[in-house]
């Protein structure tokens, strides 16, 4: 069990999920792959299919369009998977909290594995958040 | 027979092509991040994933699809990539087979892979991997002339012979083949076509990743994705091991010899690397043109001086 922990840690493969996003925490969630701050030195690699997926990365306010989408893309994926929400919208709703298309923040639909306030936070506190998250 | 069995699943074959490639696949991931500034995987990374995906992740069966052809594709991938690449390796390592005409058994066994994954596309039921099957169904048909006239071009320049065994023999005993105009064509139009049979970028459009996410193994999870993992793994250390054998002198197993067969090998990674680095992803009709067209062009030339002998 802890080789399979060990390896599963050390190569966490990430889709990205943008809901209705303005798109800050999507140039943030890019530039942790940047060269300045290199997520492949921890094996994090951003895939394009989510049955590749082990991390899913939910950001943007979800209105009720996403949720059918987010809920599908969470069954399409293969287990174990870890749902990261980032950013205000991500994990509390923010300014769209109250809004009339809103559906709830992520942990309302889907169980969430760690949150990383911010709007949008910085690259330094998406990698905090990873490393949380791995070490748990 | 179990002196066979040994070389299918121990040395030439499975386990050690398999650690060589996944240290090639790591050394072609460093390269790809020292190109653009970053720090890189860590050595071990390939291992990481490989065993991620075999052991921990859940393997998802198609609904649509043909779930046997899905998971069988594969491992016929994996039996394929390893079984060239024990052709490809015993003469390389000096072991003879006495079995005359393997190039020709190599060149089919180096498309099954390919093969392999146009099934596993198709089977998954999957529109967007069908487009990349048809992707790599073209791309096959484009690129596989030019091997074979590279092949063909080889042959020619060792005298009509068709085993690994003794174009190595004979490039050790005059010089290799790469020393002469006609070596450095078919070394150029063979290098492309390696770039197109590993799916790297210039020729990446059946895995497209922003443009039909990740097409022929878009439906993959788990310990089938894993399969795949190692059958590219596989092909990346046969297929420059190949062009080794058939244009750079193989492989000579004394002394220091041995520094020179390493070196080689990383340069022909190092070569695919930084062409895969350099380019954009071209589309299917430009890469059925340049093959068609262009390199094919070149093999024949390459052919035309061989005959007349230079």
């Amino acid at each position: 069990m802890g080789f399979k922990n060990y390896c599963f840690k050390k190569s966490l493969w990430v889709f990205h999920f943008g809901g209705a996003s303005c798109n800050n925490c999507d140039i943030e969630i890019l530039d942790c792959l940047t060269p300045r701050h290199d997520l492949e030195r921890f094996g994090i690699l951003l895939v394009g299919s989510i049955r590749h997926a082990d991390v899913l990365l939910v950001n943007g306010s979800i209105n009720k369009r996403d949720k059918e989408r987010l809920l599908e893309i969470y069954h399409q994926a293969p287990r174990p998977i870890l749902v990261v929400a980032i950013g205000a919208c991500g994990c509390t709703g923010g300014i769209f909290a109250e809004g009339i298309p809103f559906a709830g923040p992520v942990d309302k639909i889907i169980p969430v594995d760690a949150y990383i306030p911010g709007c949008p936070p910085k690259p330094e506190a998406i990698i905090a958040g990873i490393v949380k998250l791995v070490n748990k | 027979m179990a002196v066979y069995l040994f070389y299918f699943f121990v040395f030439p074959g499975l386990l050690f092509v398999a650690i060589a490639g996944a240290f090639l696949s790591w050394f072609d991931r460093k390269i790809t991040a020292r190109v653009q500034f970053r720090k890189g995987p860590p050595l071990l990374q390939p291992f990481y994933d490989f065993f991620k995906l075999l052991l921990v992740k859940e393997t998802i069966l198609p609904k649509n699809g043909s779930p046997l052809l899905f998971l069988l594709a594969p491992v016929f991938a994996v039996f394929g990539a390893v079984m060239a690449g024990v052709f490809i390796l015993l003469p390389l390592f000096n072991i003879t087979t006495g079995f005359k005409g393997d190039l020709m058994v190599i060149f089919y066994l180096l498309t099954i892979p390919s093969f392999s994954y146009i099934i596993g596309s198709l089977a998954s039921g999957n529109p967007l991997a069908a487009v990349g099957g048809s992707r790599e169904m073209k791309l096959i048909l484009s690129y596989e002339l030019t091997f074979l006239l590279v092949i063909a071009g080889i042959i020619m320049k060792c005298g009509q012979q068709f085993d690994l065994y003794t174009i190595i023999q004979t490039q050790q005993a005059g010089s290799p083949f790469i020393g002469s105009i006609s070596g450095v064509l078919l070394f150029i139009a063979g290098i492309f076509c390696i770039q197109a049979k590993l799916a790297l970028v210039p020729f990446d459009m059946p895995e497209a990743e922003a443009e039909i996410t990740e097409g022929i193994f878009i439906e993959y999870s788990g310990s089938a994705y894993a399969l795949i993992k190692l059958a590219k793994y596989i092909m990346f250390f046969i297929l420059p091991a190949f062009m080794i054998a058939l244009l750079m002198n193989g492989f000579r197993l004394e002394g220091i010899n041995i520094l020179w067969a390493v070196l080689k090998v990383i340069l022909m990674v190092l070569i695919i690397t930084l062409i895969r680095n350099t380019n954009p992803r071209i589309k299917i009709k430009q890469a059925i043109s340049f093959f068609m067209i262009w390199m094919n062009l070149l093999a024949v030339i390459a052919l035309v001086l061989i005959a007349f002998g230079y």
